[in-house]
């Protein structure tokens, strides 16, 4: 690392406001080359408004940056590429109907296409990073399409590369190809800015790290001297509570049982389920691991019953035949179910916390009664779920919008949990929360099963499922593994059967390439 | 340098302001117009929007043209909340002329008090037919129900010039397009000696309550608003898209039907080629203007019957042509929704210098 010249980057008191609220209030943070500096925080402690002041999509409001030295002023992303910024978004600005050539193509209009293909292959392979030039994107995987985007930015020789969230999308084993890029980009004498809120990738691999909390930048440390305890102390500003111990009493009666289920998808890029099968007793949970877009919104719709198209098989939930029922029905036995869709399908965004708290208990609590609905006990309903679940609300009268991403999964949680349910269906439950909410949400979720509920829980998290799970299975191209106690199983286990085909078909196109 | 920016959370106070100013500005561009044509701008524009609701019969004629704008904007508003888009209103209207104007026409020496009734409950289900062909295309194929509605909209003009100059034209009319004048008893009762409205104004006064009623107190409308924000979670919610399809269409259907017979059986006394002016679309802008509530509609039929009172009376004492009518409610819309972008997004300066403090 380089500590005599001026740092690469450096801003000093930048400040950016947005209407009802400090995004960044005067942050200083210094970047040097060579060294991977990790950005922790919460969601909503300032990550993404920093970055996109760095990379010129937003103006800050007070505050100076330098570069190499220099004062600039960055005012859009074309001039931080000219400077030798270069970023990848955490959801990728690809398109999905052109190939990978093609989509690198559209970011260099200067180049030309037949000399673009050689170097593009020349850098892929100086780095490790297999590309297919001529594949689809809509065909790659997450790991694959990110390599795009990260190459799409080595091309463009940056001296500092952004990486937003970079793994949350990935397997195991694609993360840690990723790491070993990310050194081999810092070796160089690059800079990496390295933002994510899992704390023991930042220790293993980040040099430094500046900790953000609501707006404010509270510490910048060595992750590698920190323990991630230590380190989510600073990221959330209290004392995490530890989850609580696994002490189950798993019973021999079934909350779940899926025979043999098959459906054949209509949509494009569905995933059609093949013979699936899994049982969850009252008192575990099951986890269904897998990369996205393997199964997962399929399975969850048979088992809500949104989606009438089971071609074969059967599926039980608390002892009775369900496959017939639709979802109401099915909650009225005592299931509830949390999907993956926070805005637009758990909640509404544009209706209050109290028209949202009746979306799903109108039948179970007895809302309404002869068609008319009695707002009166809704709202009561409402209030006890902000109460007991700690939502930050201005009211229950607040939009659903108007809550951060945490705060409205607090809700939706709560709203499920407080119907008493003996058989909870729950997809990402934590997606994008921070640490706190995620914690308190996954406590919930123990309570609900030390009381004696069944629970499964489909995740992309392997933290998430491994931290809760009884029983693992994965699901991968729309089949699901047979579930395996989680004493007998390791995360790389998980990942080799996440990934295997994605693995097997890189390397035979490496090959061919 | 000014910019939009997206407001945090919808204004409502803009959202109720925005038709507000639509009509404000709407008379301004509308003085413009009539300085240019070589008219006083004020006296015209006093004639157009100030005039009729100057006397008792102006007034009643604002009534007998607000009601069927009101009526239709309200039955279109349940299915515009729920994102389905009956645009073919007119031909509802139209259907439940002639399915309940056809009672009167068969029944045309009738003296029964049943007469009345049973054309109004003919009328809502001659709407509701009409209504129903995209209901059934739009829930069983997913055919778009803005161009299937639509284009029912001549079929029914088509059907109903050719009842009225054929099989239904009245023998004594001299050849003329039309039926025969509907006996008394087929009649909507008047509620003031010497004037135009009828009893239909009371409907329209009580249906847009119902509908209030309806929207924020029952199940049946929260899934409606439910469907149109967030149809997936109304899905999760346990609503069928389906349901919502047919009793949002049959809603619109319906009510434009009971506008339909109304209209024939209260101001016109016969079904003729020209039994609307039009209500059926501009009961599109009403609905609009009325921010798709209830309330909202009937204050918003009434505003814009009477631009068709002034425009009538423009025409007899400033000698404008008739077009300014159709004029002046293009101009409401256009300036509704450019108003309706400050509901969402505000004005706001930005510097372009980056200050170091």
């Amino acid at each position: 690392m380089n500590t005599v010249d001026p740092p690469l980057l450096s801003l000093t008191g930048i400040r950016k406001a947005f209407p009802g609220c400090v995004a960044n209030d005067s942050i200083d943070i210094t970047i040097r080359s060579g060294e991977i500096h990790a950005l922790l925080g919460e969601n909503g402690a300032g990550k993404s408004t920093l970055v996109k002041i760095i990379y010129g999509i937003l103006r800050p409001d007070r505050g100076c940056i330098t570069w190499s030295g220099n004062r600039v002023e960055i005012t859009n992303p074309g001039q931080a590429r000219e400077l030798g910024i270069g970023m990848v978004f955490q959801h990728f600005s690809l398109f999905e109907a052109l190939t990978t050539l093609e989509n690198i193509a559209l970011a260099l209009p200067n180049e030309n296409p037949k000399h673009l293909r050689k170097r593009l292959l020349e850098t892929a392979e100086e780095y490790g990073l297999t590309l297919q030039p001529d594949r689809n994107i809509y065909e790659l995987s997450m790991g694959e399409r990110q390599r795009i985007e990260i190459v799409r930015c080595l091309l463009q020789d940056p001296k500092l590369l952004i990486l937003d969230e970079p793994t949350s999308v990935l397997t195991p084993q694609e993360t840690s190809t990723l790491f070993q890029t990310l050194n081999r980009l810092a070796s160089e004498n690059r800079a990496i800015l390295y933002i994510s809120h899992k704390l023991e990738e930042v220790r293993s691999l980040c040099d430094k790290a500046t900790i953000l909390r609501g707006g404010i930048r509270i510490d910048e440390c060595i992750p590698s001297e920190e323990t991630a305890r230590t380190l989510a102390e600073k990221m959330i500003g209290k004392r995490i509570n530890p989850i609580l111990a696994r002490e189950r009493r798993r019973q021999d009666k079934l909350g779940l049982e899926v025979n043999s289920v098959t459906t054949r998808t209509n949509q494009p890029k569905g995933i059609s389920l093949t013979n699936i099968n899994l049982e969850v007793r009252r008192g575990e949970i099951l986890g269904v691991a897998g990369i996205a877009g393997n199964g997962q919104t399929e399975l969850m719709e048979i088992l809500t019953g949104e989606i009438e198209s089971l071609q074969r098989g059967k599926i039980c939930m608390l002892g009775t035949d369900v496959t017939n029922l639709n979802i109401n029905s099915r909650r009225d036995l005592g299931v509830v179910f949390l999907p993956e869709e926070r805005i637009g399908q758990a909640a509404v965004a544009d209706m209050t916390l109290i028209e949202n708290s009746y979306l799903t208990a109108p039948t179970r609590l007895k809302f309404s009664k002869n068609g008319l609905i009695n707002w009166n006990t809704v709202e009561n309903f409402s209030k006890r779920i902000v109460k007991k679940f700690d939502v930050r609300a201005t009211g229950t009268n607040a939009l659903a919008s108007s809550l951060s991403g945490g705060n409205l999964q607090k809700f939706i949680v709560g709203r499920e949990i407080l119907q008493e349910p003996q058989l909870l269906i729950v997809s990402q439950p934590t997606w994008g929360v921070d640490a706190g909410a995620a914690t308190a949400i996954h406590n919930e979720l123990q309570d609900m099963v030390f009381a004696g509920a069944a629970v499964l829980l489909i995740s992309q998290d392997l933290d998430e499922i491994f931290l809760l799970s009884d029983r693992i299975a994965v699901i991968s191209e729309g089949t699901l593994s047979s579930a395996r106690s989680v004493e007998e199983i390791t995360a790389n286990d998980v990942g080799l059967l996440m990934g295997m085909r994605h693995a097997s078909d890189t390397k035979s196109a490496y090959v061919a390439t | 340098m000014w910019r939009l920016e997206p407001r945090n959370s919808q204004s409502i106070l803009a959202a109720w302001i925005a038709p507000l100013l639509a009509l404000f500005s709407t008379a301004i561009t509308g003085g413009v117009i009539f300085w240019a044509m070589g008219k006083d701008p004020g006296v015209a524009l006093y004639i157009y929007f100030i005039e009729p609701l100057t006397s008792s019969s102006g007034l009643s004629e604002v009534a007998v043209k607000a009601g069927p704008l009101i009526l239709i904007g309200i039955g279109l508003s349940f299915g515009f909340r729920a994102n389905i888009w009956n645009i073919g209103a007119e031909g509802q209207y139209i259907a439940g002329a002639i399915v309940g104007g056809g009672l009167a026409v068969y029944w045309h020496e009738s003296t029964s008090s049943f007469l009345l009734p049973a054309m109004l409950i003919s009328g809502i289900f001659g709407g509701m037919i009409w209504a129903s062909i995209p209901a059934l295309l739009k829930s069983r194929f997913n055919a778009n129900e803005i161009l299937v509605s639509l284009m029912l909209v001549y079929v029914a003009e088509l059907v109903l010039i050719h009842l009225v100059q054929g099989p239904w034209r009245n023998p004594m009319g001299w050849g003329f397009p039309g039926t025969r004048m509907f006996p008394d008893a087929a009649q909507m009762p008047l509620l003031f000696q010497g004037k135009r409205m009828h009893l239909g104004s009371v409907l329209t006064v009580i249906i847009p309550l119902i509908a209030w009623f309806v929207l924020s107190r029952t199940r049946f409308g929260f899934q409606i608003r439910l469907f149109g924000s967030a149809p997936t979670a109304a899905r999760h919610s346990g609503v069928k898209s389906s349901r919502i399809i047919w009793h949002s269409l049959l809603i619109g259907g319906g009510l434009a039907g009971l506008a339909g017979v109304i209209e024939v059986a209260g101001t016109i006394g016969q079904l003729m080629p020209n039994i609307s002016p039009g209500y059926g679309f501009t009961a599109i802008i009403v609905a609009f203007l009325g921010r798709l509530h209830p309330i909202g509609i009937l204050l918003a039929g009434i505003a814009i019957a009477v631009t068709y009172i002034g425009g009538e009376g423009a025409q007899i004492s400033a000698g404008l042509p008739k077009a300014v009518t159709g004029l002046f409610q293009g101009i409401i819309l256009f300036y509704l929704l450019a108003f309706d972008l400050f509901s969402r997004y505000k004005f706001s300066i930005t510097s372009r210098k980056v200050t170091q403090q």
